[in-house]
């Protein structure tokens, strides 16, 4: 099969949905790739590069798979021809009604149609989540773009020139853009905050070198099912939430809002009061804002300032402004997507409708609307914690408390008393070297290096092995029945004393150092 | 006056103090050679007095004739395992090796008794009954053979068990622990009949109960617990040695039993405090009894990789960390290992290893084979050492260890595990799990680890795909 990849029609996308790195995979899989002239341009790819990578330059409407950025237009819609595979990063969480529109009965001919961006949030999927890949790229320019437009240095410093105050970064939403805006920012020396309505992000929040402010929630977590993404929160969370935000306003300099919630319009975080009580010069990137925004004020791909001096950035195409970065990481998704798409390997597309990833990503398939696909439960985050195994799981032993232990070493010592003090004189002797050297043994053990425990129990082995002198003063001595019995018991006991030495030595032998 | 019996007593205390001194050596790497060498002077200076004790005391020509053969015999076998074994089959042969002792012990059991109570007329029994210690002796005979039978059926279970000779699934008999409890009552009754009346019968049905009660013993603990097991029976050698000291009235024989037998059972207290288990719990039985194995949870989906994405993601780290467990060593990719920890080095990534206390079947198991492979021994840490810094490691690669790198231990209460201190492997920024298939570990409970975003599974023998990786590295 041919898969043809675009020249993208909107005249703002720079990306392009294969590099010659990514023609070169593809061919791996068996496909041919057709890229149309001029289509890598603006990522920095020339049409050579594709050449050469082994890529035909022609018309991607004649291939039986077409690759694109976004949903192909009305017009590159038309071209391809019935049958054909369309993938793309269709949104159709937002448009629900591209199922029917590019179903046979609208379009004249079947065709099937690919949301890479539907991809359900599951391990087995990540590496074709174009969400996740973007949103990475995405949270870092939205560092980019805010050191561009804040008038200081992002760390703090010591200079001749006076001291410089390091920036302070509130990220809002700990997604995968915010994480990478979290680290991207960090590494850059500012102080970096975040919040999130889910609690088990702060490890990743710190892990990056963030500091995590939680909004604590009395709403009971409801049941709706755990699709990976953050959800819309209760009422009383959101006026916690509005605090938390209204002073953390004041005191930062750059805010990052990445809030999104699938399918809705986004939240708001900032109201015009919050972005009013900023210090001048301060810098909001909402990321949020093609969706509606989790500013008041922003406008979609627009940068605005506010009459006390905030600069807030609306850019929608924060991803696309890393063409290069955007369309390798894009790319390489599709590509991971035609590895589950092509098992054997053939250059032969096969979509299986029981995967729950293929079948979640197939909006159109055939020419028969497949939208909107079943949930797919992500069961991979932590269930919530069932607390009746709790409860019944065994109170931790409380430790010893000193008088505890006294009594307890005391009344052992009683015992061993009364058992001394009935035992005749003869056995006292032996019990008293029995006891100190069961003391001595406990303490000597004790300080043998970890490392060394089998090589410990081999000697032990072979010194436990002085049983012999036992038998060594039987034999030969009465009947014939002691001395067999002492013989094969000096038998056994030299192979334990012979052999667990030699082993030992050939053990430790084999210890070196670097 | 200086007769041989004084010089034996002298030659005694020597060895023992050059016995504490060979285990006072094995503190540190540095010292531990000079300590076994302790240990095999010590043992010389024993086996001189004795042999010149038994001259001394007119042992008959051909009970020379046959203590010189036994010993030969007894060396030559042992030196011949020791050069032969695997350094993987050290848990069989530590075990095998208790069982020597415990049998040897039993054999000087009986013939305490067949020197003393059986020859009443004869001239030890008088000698003690002039001392009225003869009871004592009564009762010290029951107590070693008692000891060293148990040990020896013990031993040899386990060694079956270690060696796959026989199933390691833990063998579970109705009401197993009222057997192993009754068996100990039988043997507070009989030791109390048979010092009241020393009867032949009464030995022999003690020897009986002893040597099922080990059977029993070790046949009801699955393989998981074997370091466990095997220290422990490490300890009862000690102490059927010690039983043997009371018999005979010899100092040596005690301390060094007492040495033995609280070495092992520290051994085994280090152990089960690695599994957060108490020691009558083990001996009780294995995990499956205790609580079932948690419900068939959907954990979700697990990732594969392939050697080729394990040695790019190895390529690009700083630091990586080793996990090793008994899937390693059955699996002997300890060269394969040491390898790629080679080939890691050369290339300037910090390598090191984490040791689960109870990784492998014997207490300090790893750190042996992993020795034998050469592996620098500074770089083998364990698990407190390096717990810490787990966090800071760009990969984590887990060979054949399941329940020790479980977070459900550190995480879940409710699970039979909980509480166990693991290596919290999935700390680190990858971790890729090198395992035969999804099958669970010993304890019967499903890892959580394998369904963790940042862990991917590399299915298949750990040693072709450690060879794999380490070509695909190049």
């Amino acid at each position: 099969m041919r898969i043809g990849v675009v020249k993208e029609s909107q005249p703002d996308e720079t990306r392009v949905a294969a590099t010659p790195a990514t023609v070169r995979q593809l061919r791996g899989l068996g496909y041919d790739v057709v890229v149309q002239p001029g289509a890598g341009e603006r990522s920095g790819f020339s049409d050579e590069a594709y050449d050469e990578a082994g890529a035909t330059i022609g018309d991607p409407a004649q291939a039986e798979v077409v690759f694109g950025v976004n949903a192909l237009d009305a017009q590159q819609l038309q071209a391809v021809r019935p049958g054909a595979t369309v993938v793309g990063i269709l949104a159709p969480r937002l448009h629900p009604e591209l199922g029917q529109e590019w179903s046979a009965d609208e379009l004249g001919k079947p065709i099937t149609a690919l949301a890479l961006d539907a991809a359900p949030r599951i391990s087995r999927a990540q590496s074709l989540d174009v969400l996740s890949s973007m949103a990475n790229i995405a949270g870092y320019r939205a560092v980019v773009e805010a050191a561009h437009a804040f008038g200081r240095f992002f760390t703090g410093q010591v200079t001749a020139a006076g001291k410089v105050p390091p920036a302070k970064v509130l990220v809002a939403g700990a997604g995968v853009a915010g994480l990478a805006a979290i680290g991207t920012a960090v590494s850059l020396g500012a102080i970096v905050r975040a919040t999130d309505p889910r609690p088990e992000v702060a490890d990743q929040v710190s892990s990056l070198g963030g500091e995590y402010l939680s909004i604590e929630d009395s709403d009971d977590a409801d049941d709706a099912p755990n699709t990976g993404y953050a959800k819309e929160m209760g009422e009383d969370y959101k006026a916690r939430e509005a605090q938390l935000y209204a002073g953390q306003a004041a005191d930062s300099d750059i805010i990052i809002t990445t809030a999104l919630i699938p399918g809705r319009p986004a939240p708001r975080l900032l109201t015009a009061d919050m972005v009013a009580s900023m210090k001048p010069g301060s810098v909001i990137v909402d990321m949020a804002a093609s969706n509606g925004g989790n500013v008041e004020g922003s406008v979609p791909g627009e940068v605005v300032t506010t009459p006390n001096g905030v600069t807030i950035i609306g850019y929608t195409d924060l991803a696309g402004r890393l063409p290069a970065q955007a369309s390798q990481l894009y790319g390489t998704n599709l590509v991971n997507l035609m590895k589950l798409l092509t098992p054997s390997k053939d250059g032969q597309l096969v979509l299986d409708e029981d995967d729950v990833v293929q079948r979640s990503i197939t909006v159109v398939e055939n020419g028969e609307n497949r939208w909107p696909p079943p949930p797919v439960e992500v069961s991979a985050a932590p269930a919530p914690a069932k607390t009746e195994t709790t409860a019944e799981a065994e109170p931790a032993k409380p430790p010893m408390t000193p008088a505890r232990r006294l009594v307890t070493v005391l009344g052992a010592a009683a015992v061993v008393f009364v058992l001394l003090a009935i035992s005749p004189e003869a056995l006292t002797v032996h019990l008293t070297v029995f006891a100190l050297a069961i003391v001595i043994g406990y303490y000597v053990i004790r300080n043998v290096h970890h490392a060394l425990h089998t090589p410990l129990m081999s000697v032990t082995n072979a010194i436990s092995g002085i049983i012999v002198v036992g038998a060594l003063l039987q034999v030969g001595h009465s009947g014939a029945a002691v001395t067999a019995l002492a013989t094969a018991a000096i038998l056994l006991a030299s192979i334990n004393v012979f052999g667990g030495f030699a082993v030992t030595r050939r053990m430790l032998a084999m210890f070196s150092r670097s | 006056m200086l007769t041989v019996a004084s010089a034996a007593s002298a030659a005694y205390i020597v060895a023992a103090l050059l016995f504490i001194l060979a285990l006072d050596g094995l503190s540190r790497h540095e010292t531990a050679k000079v300590g076994n060498n302790f240990g095999i002077a010590g043992m010389t200076v024993a086996l001189a007095a004795t042999i010149a004790l038994a001259v001394d005391r007119d042992i008959s020509s051909l009970g020379l004739v046959l203590l010189i053969c036994a010993m030969l015999i007894g060396a030559a076998v042992g030196l011949w395992r020791a050069r032969v074994v695997e350094m993987t089959g050290m848990p069989e042969l530590i075990a095998l090796l208790h069982s020597f002792v415990g049998l040897a012990a039993v054999l000087v059991g009986w013939n305490g008794y067949l020197q003393v109570e059986h020859d009443p007329g004869g001239a030890e029994a008088r000698s003690l009954d002039a001392m009225s210690t003869l009871g004592i002796h009564h009762a010290e005979v029951f107590i070693g053979v008692f000891v060293g039978a148990v040990t020896f059926t013990g031993s040899v279970i386990a060694y079956l068990k270690l060696s796959a000779r026989i199933n390691s699934k833990p063998l579970v008999l109705p009401g197993k622990n009222l057997l192993n409890l009754g068996a100990l009552a039988v043997f507070v009754a009989l030791t109390v009949w048979f010092v009241i009346d020393p009867q032949l019968w009464l030995l022999i049905v003690v020897t009986i109960v002893a040597l099922l009660l080990g059977l029993h013993l070790v046949a009801s603990i699955g393989g998981g617990d074997m370091p466990v097991v095997v220290s422990m029976l490490n300890s009862y050698s000690g102490w059927a040695a010690a039983a043997s000291g009371f018999l005979l009235e010899n100092d040596l024989l005690i301390v060094t039993g007492a040495l033995v037998g609280s070495s092992g059972a520290y051994l085994s207290y280090i152990m089960c405090k690695a599994m957060n288990r108490s020691f009558l719990s083990v001996i009780a039985g294995g995990f499956g009894i205790e609580a079932g194995p948690a419900g068939e949870e959907d954990l979700g989906e697990h990732r594969e990789i392939t050697a080729d994405g394990v040695a790019d993601l190895l390529s690009q780290a700083k630091s990586v960390v080793i996990a090793p467990g008994y899937g390693m060593a059955v699996a002997q990719a300890q060269y394969g290992v040491a390898e790629l920890t080679k080939a890691l080095r050369d290339k300037g990534v910090d390598v090191r290893f984490a040791i689960h206390p109870v990784a492998g079947r014997l207490p300090g198991h790893m750190n042996v084979l992993l020795a034998e492979a050469k592996v620098p021994y500074d770089i083998v840490l364990e698990m407190d050492e390096i717990n810490d810094d787990l966090a800071d490691t760009d990969v984590v690669l887990v060979i054949g260890a399941n329940d020790t790198v479980n977070p459900a231990a550190a995480e879940d209460p409710g699970s039979p595990i909980a509480g166990m201190p693991v290596l919290r492997v999935w700390e680190a920024g990858n971790v890729v799990v090198l395992k035969r298939s999804m099958a669970s570990g010993y304890a019967g409970v499903q890892n959580p680890l394998f369904f963790r975003d940042n862990v991917a599974m590399l299915f298949g023998d750990a040693k072709e795909q450690v060879a794999s990786v380490i070509s695909d590295l190049r």
